[in-house]
């Protein structure tokens, strides 16, 4: 199992890699895709199908936003000028958050061990106390729905946002 | 316009072959999101899933047919309508919660774990939220591919 | 070599590839895209952290096979996973906005090049 999850890991880096760094917009945008669903293949196999079936339709979704929306309208590459000041900055920041990273799993739960305090209390309690036999419903809109009300918001005010300034109608012509 | 009419006009939307494979599809597109959003509760899947294949089932619509098919099925209007309904009917339900006590208590009865009309709040739950994160994603993805076009363009 | 930590090592890695898509690349869409590589990295580490390796990972649904005791004793854990759910929803509407922000500013200056629209608005 542990090896196939690095697999995986090593093909959505790959997939990364060649969507950030090739000319084509429209292959980008694909690359992308091939890395969400390579991620919606690693949650089926951690064992959560909730995430698994979500990430894929979103996945779906966000690349016929990105095709439709953005790459349909102008697919010219730009990067015509080797800009080494903003290499160099990226490469440094990406060399950072590793070294970062390498220095805090020291203090944490190892992989397949996870610390489960509350979480035990949710397995063993959802449908006794909620009735729902997924505990992940149960958790979402019965223990924790506050939280699910407060993202539920979130989702509202991004699409208002985008519904703002998309609007054409109503806008004052600009006087010369 | 008619919307049969609008449907069997050529020049707009894909080709013929998409269009009647969309059209045997999309029915089914819809009736799977309603699965995954009243089955929620049991099986893998729950409002957020079914609310997105129930936008995509109408983004399936605007990509074959054009955006005048969508537009007759479902308007921006009604869009945002449902998306502000569905995001008034989860607050109302957890305000339902406080004539039992707290805010989100869920205060039906849960009947048996495991049967389709059970864990009392949990399904309605589910429904306002498939309703508001669906017609919150067909109506951005509307505005996104009609009234987002780049106003040089002559096909709007 | 393939011990535990390096998953999560890799994992990093894939968001560090996100920042650096970020930072050092002109066009707009591949900003867009560095983002959205930086959410699925944190929601896939969200969900490793969560992953229980004794036996075989169990998804957290109760059936008649397995009951309350037994899921608490062998299931993944379902919190990191209720995050998740909602948070791969936002991260579509967040994409929404940011592509709508995308071609407001084609529209405008007719290039998705990000030096080019600081130098055409200077």
């Amino acid at each position: 199992m542990l090896i196939l999850f690095h697999i995986l890991l090593f093909f959505m880096i790959i997939g990364s890699i060649v969507a950030i760094e090739t000319k084509n917009m429209l292959s980008a945008v694909i690359a992308v895709g091939a890395v969400g669903f390579g991620v919606s293949l690693m949650f089926l196999f951690l064992g959560a199908p909730d995430i698994a079936i979500t990430q894929v339709i979103v996945e779906v979704l966000s690349l016929v936003i990105l095709i439709r929306a953005t790459v349909y309208i102008d697919n010219r590459a730009i990067e015509r000028k080797f800009d080494s000041f903003a290499i160099i900055t990226g490469l440094l920041f990406l060399g950072f958050f590793i070294m970062a990273a390498v220095w805090a799993f020291g203090d944490m739960t190892p992989f397949g061990e996870p610390l489960m305090r509350v979480s035990r209390r949710y397995l063993s309690g959802t449908a006794a106390e909620t009735g729902a036999v997924n505990a992940v419903a149960g958790v979402i809109l019965d223990y924790r729905a506050y939280d699910t009300l407060g993202e539920a918001m979130v989702l509202f005010a991004s699409i208002l946002g985008a519904l703002v300034i998309l609007r054409n109608r109503g806008k004052k012509p600009v006087v010369k | 316009m008619d919307i049969k009419e609008i449907t069997r006009d050529k020049s707009l939307g894909m080709t013929i072959i998409v269009k009647t494979i969309s059209r045997l599809i999309v029915s089914f597109i819809l009736v799977f999101g309603l699965y995954i959003v009243l089955y929620g509760h049991i099986t893998p899947g729950g409002g957020f899933a079914g609310g997105v294949i129930l936008a995509i089932s109408y983004v399936l619509l605007i990509l074959a047919f054009g955006g005048k098919v969508a537009v007759a099925k479902m308007s921006g209007f009604w869009a945002s309508m449902w998306d502000n309904l569905g995001a008034l009917a989860f607050v109302v339900i957890g305000f339902l919660g406080l004539i039992g006590g707290y805010f989100f208590l869920n205060f039906i009865n849960h009947g048996t774990p495991g049967k389709l009309i059970s864990a009392g709040i949990i399904p309605l739950c589910n429904i306002a939220i498939a309703v508001k994160v669906g017609a919150a994603l067909y109506a951005v993805f509307l505005a996104l591919s009609i009234y987002g076009r780049i106003s040089t363009e002559e096909d709007e | 070599m393939l011990s535990h930590t390096s998953l999560y090592i890799l994992d990093i890695a894939l968001m560090g590839m996100g920042i650096y898509a970020l930072i050092a690349k002109r066009h707009i869409i591949k900003k867009i895209i560095g983002v959205v590589i930086i959410e699925y990295a944190i929601n896939l580490f969200l969900i490793l952290i969560g992953y229980r390796a004794e036996g075989v990972a169990v998804a957290p649904i109760q059936d008649a096979e397995i009951g309350a005791t037994e899921l608490a004793a062998k299931a993944v854990d379902p919190l990191p996973q209720a995050l998740v759910l909602t948070s791969i929803v936002i991260g579509l509407g967040t994409l929404a906005l940011m592509a709508a922000l995308a071609i407001k500013l084609y529209e405008k200056y007719k290039t998705f090049d990000m030096s080019e629209i600081n130098r055409l608005r200077g």
